[in-house]
């Protein structure tokens, strides 16, 4: 490796955590012009190490790290994001950082606004020189062009499908002028495959105009494509610094966990009579149209039988996610919905969830967590409030007290169970990595006990080895307390590894439902149906 | 080293800086001929009057409604109690008993009313509270002058009409809390032991109810109303509790505050007290969504302790009159620096 065509390198960086060592010892180093696969398990240190090289706050008011950090030959230490921002570095967080009420274009070219000059600002100066929107409109296309993606700049932030808000947020990164770095901390996670692989290239194209990336991700195929070489943490170490040419998933896998993750044994799949003689249906959706931005549902009817793992695929924006959104009464929703043969009334989230449905979201952090809480309040609180469930009742029942000790016990049961990395329950959920919030939305929704679980993106930011657990842990529910299971995910193989049925939602309705053997083109041709991303923004 | 450290940063260096301040007023004060004693029952006088106040505003705060700007609300009424208890020419127990229930009746319906109103100012409560905040008294304003009160004590001696700018309770119901077991220790140190425990009760009910199904769903909705909504929680009921609740313990605040001063101060007097108690919660250590009784505590000793001893010692020192201006600086600063810093 020649000393200058590095652009990055990190040595001997460490960082703690309130005595809670998460990084140790960690080099590497990055070429201009290359991508750098970063990956590890769930907690493995991997966002906390982004956040040290660019700058975030959170990591001084937390006591700082320790190493050196050099970029183009210079040590950095940055005192916050805009002096990253200013040295050309770009990073896209795990979480969406965009601002909804503002269109795309406004997103991309925040605090870079184009402006021109205006009699007032002739006067007082260049703060007060009006926006250049043709122009800032432009050059937000140019960005969204390179990506290679179809979306709409004008569209409201908050009215887009979450994997167009990704495309939102690399467009903003790239954008600026001075950019050398690009950090991706898993910016795939809520992208269907065909999504991801126009990322993938967009990444190439970026590369080879000598822009340096790191890409973080779960997916370890993608790591393999894209990537010149491979970091592998492991409980906060480097293990592995190689190329990544010639490289496989399993041993990939294999490195991040520290010990080989295949011939676990499943568990056992039932057999579900799927067929129309079976009578015996749980849920019963007809024409159901659902008001949710970004995500639109317009006429959708199936009803899955008890037991049964009903799958919903299809691309961003078609309205995948829209569905249970709408069962749940958390948007607008009409139709007909039959839970058990009774009607449920739409829009009222209790009702649903009192006749025994739980609900994953797909926006963990905005919907799922109460992040300035402890774990096992966010495990055991919908329990508590719907099925009064870890309550004292005091004064013949006049008083409904929070039993602290059961919910703790309950959450610490499902600690274990999941595998969440944390220092005890009574840790915030904001403290956690991303891919342990995920597993704790799973247990809130566990905890329930639900006759009828609906799942959006189960496995979003879950590790490899991980991803088998939460897999796993749906399909034991499943079998041992009888739950049926509706579970959306963009992830086409992982409904394809789980399901017994499978929905693909193409602009709002049902294109089609296929066993889980069927062929992957009629997959493929079902989602891209009559529609393509085009049109889709076209008609929002 | 590090644990030394970790509780520095808890307890958060504003309030050490603070604290420090204090001490070190305690310690000069003696030099420059303020009595020790004196001083140590004034702030401990102003602690009891003020600390149900600075409690209220905590129901809010957890529910996510942000800091209580709308606090006149419940001071009226408190006011309203005490004046209907005078009308009636009740004295003692009966007295203060009667003016508590009729300050939180009217308290609920307010608050109630409130509460509706900020539900639809989602956002924007702080700004709007405080609108309502100056609206409630001066629409009350006209009603002191209007409504037919008749007590002499309460009623403007010449014109016989309209209440007075400050109504003695001296004859009805006055240290009815204070001197419940009030201890002596010397001639210028009475501790109001009753007035503590009134507060240690109201504190102990507000910790209760946070504990119940209901208090949790309050809190749920303050960290995360959208996480609370798919919960199956009414959010807006719950923050309408949390309002009822805030302006109840403010209108009861105000009548354990008149009690110990001696005087129902009438008509513009709740405008003064907004500042300060948002100022001593968040001294105290509360954010815009997260309140602790012992943020009430902590806050209200040092803000009261600031604002008893910096005139009585720098007035006797430099023999200028700074109260005012320490007061103003310490409240002022301590909102903006509060709001400045982004809520966790
Ligand atoms: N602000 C914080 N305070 C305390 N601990 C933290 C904080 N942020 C992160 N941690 C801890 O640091 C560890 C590493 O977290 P990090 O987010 O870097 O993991 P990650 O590798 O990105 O995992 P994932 O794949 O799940 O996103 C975790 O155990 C987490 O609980
Ligand atoms: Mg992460």
């Amino acid at each position: 490796m020649s000393k200058e065509n590095v652009l990055l390198s990190v040595e001997n960086v460490g960082k703690q955590f309130e005595g809670n060592r998460v990084l140790k010892n960690i080099n590497f180093s990055l070429e201009k012009g290359k991508i750098l696969g970063l990956v590890g398990e769930n907690g493995a240190g991997k966002s906390t190490l982004m956040k040290i090289i660019f700058g975030m706050n959170e990591i001084a008011d937390t006591g700082g790290y320790e190493g050196e950090i050099y970029l183009d030959g210079e040590k950095i230490n940055f005192k916050s994001p805009l002096d990253a921002l200013n040295a050309g570095i770009g990073m896209v967080h795990q979480e969406f950082s965009l601002i909804p009420g503002f269109t795309a274009y406004e997103n991309i070219l925040l605090n870079m606004e184009k402006t021109k000059p205006s009699i007032i600002s002739k006067i007082f100066g260049k703060k007060f020189e009006t926006l250049d929107r043709q122009e800032m409109k432009k050059i937000a296309k140019d960005a969204i062009d390179t990506l290679g993606v179809q979306l709409d700049e004008n569209a409201l932030v908050s009215e887009m499908p979450v994997g167009h808000k990704q495309f939102i947020e690399i467009a903003r990164e790239i954008d600026r002028e001075k950019v050398k770095l690009l950090i991706l901390d898993e910016p795939t996670a809520v992208l269907t495959e065909s999504e991801a692989e126009i990322l993938l290239k967009a990444m190439r194209k970026l590369a080879d105009s000598g822009i340096s990336i790191i890409f973080i991700s779960h997916r370890l195929r993608e790591i393999i494509e894209v990537c010149d070489t491979i970091v592998v943490l492991r409980d906060g170490v480097v293990v592995v610094e190689k190329p990544a040419e010639g490289l496989n998933v399993r041993q990939i896998a294999q490195w991040m966990v520290g010990r080989d993750v295949a011939g676990r044994k499943a568990v056992q799949v039932r057999d579900v009579d799927i067929s129309e003689s079976n009578k015996d249906v749980i849920l019963d959706v007809e024409h159901l149209w659902v008001d949710m931005p970004g995500e639109t549902v317009k006429d959708v009817s199936f009803s899955v039988k008890r037991g049964e793992i009903f799958g919903i695929g299809g691309l961003a924006g078609q309205g995948k996610l829209g569905i249970s959104n709408g069962i749940l009464g958390l948007f607008p929703a009409g139709g007909k919905v039959l839970l058990n043969g009774k009607e449920l009334p739409l829009n009222s989230t209790f009702n649903a969830l009192k006749g025994g449905i739980a609900f994953v979201s797909e926006d963990r952090r905005g919907v799922g967590l109460l992040l300035d809480e402890s774990i096992d309040w966010n495990i055991a609180f919908n329990a508590m409030q719907v099925q009064n469930r870890f309550i004292k009742k005091k004064l013949g029942g006049l008083i409904k007290w929070r039993d602290d000790k059961a919910m703790k016990e309950c959450a610490d049961k499902y600690v274990n169970a999941l595998q969440i990395k944390c220092t005890s329950t009574k840790q915030h959920a904001r403290q956690l990595s991303g891919g342990n919030q995920q597993k704790v939305c799973l247990a809130k929704a566990f905890a329930m006990e639900p006759s009828l679980l609906l799942v959006s993106e189960p496995t979003r930011g879950i590790d490899v080895g991980a991803k088998a657990l939460v897999l796993d842990s749906l399909r034991r529910h499943n079998n041992e307390n009888d739950t049926t299971i509706i579970m959306v995910s963009s992830e086409l193989e992982e409904l394809r590894s789980i399901c017994d049925r499978i929905a693909i939602v193409s602009e709002g309705k049902i294109a089609g439902i296929l066993s889980p053997d069927a062929d992957t083109a009629e997959f493929g041709l079902l989602m891209s149906g009559l529609s393509n991303l085009n049109e889709e923004g076209e008609e929002q | 080293m590090n644990r030394v450290k970790e509780g520095i940063r808890n307890f958060g260096w504003p309030r050490i800086i603070i604290g420090l301040f204090l001490l070190a007023l305690f310690i000069a004060g003696p030099f420059f001929g303020v009595a020790t004693d004196m001083s140590l029952n004034d702030v401990i006088v102003r602690f009891g009057m003020n600390s149900v106040l600075v409690l209220s505003m905590v129901p809010m705060i957890q529910s996510g409604c942000g800091l209580n700007f709308g606090i006149p609300v419940g001071l009226v009424a408190g006011l309203f109690g005490a004046v209907m208890s005078l009308e009636f020419r009740l004295t003692g127990t009966a007295g203060i008993l009667v003016a508590f229930a009729i300050a939180i009746i009217v308290g609920a319906i307010l608050g109630l009313a409130y509460g509706l109103l900020l539900n639809k100012v989602k956002g924007d409560e702080m700004i709007i509270a405080t609108y309502v905040g100056y609206s409630i008294v001066f629409f009350m304003n006209l009603l002191w002058v209007a409504l037919p009160f008749k007590n002499p004590s309460s009623v403007q001696g010449f014109k016989g009409q309209g209440l007075r700018v400050t109504i003695s309770v001296q004859d009805y119901w006055f240290h009815q809390i204070s001197d419940i077991l009030a201890i002596k220790i010397t001639n210028n140190f009475v501790i109001p032991i009753g007035m503590i425990l009134f507060f240690a009760l109201m504190s102990f009910l507000v910790w209760a109810f946070f504990k119940t199904k209901t208090g949790t769903a309050i809190t749920a909705v303050g960290s995360n109303p959208d996480y609370a909504r798919a919960a199956g929680i009414n959010v807006d009921k719950m923050r309408v509790i949390s309002v009822v609740l805030s302006t109840v313990l403010a209108a009861i605040g105000m009548i354990v505050y008149q009690q110990s001063f001696g005087f129902i101060q009438m008509f513009s007097a709740p405008l003064a007290f907004i500042f300060p108690s948002v100022a001593a919660i968040l001294l105290g250590g509360a954010s815009v969504n997260k309140a602790s009784i012992l943020n009430v505590v902590i806050g209200t000793l040092l803000f009261q302790g600031i604002l008893t001893m910096t005139p009585s010692v720098i007035n006797s020192a430099i023999s200028i009159d700074v109260s005012e201006i320490i007061r103003i600086i310490v409240s002022n600063g301590m909102i903006v620096y509060a709001l400045t810093r982004k809520a966790r």
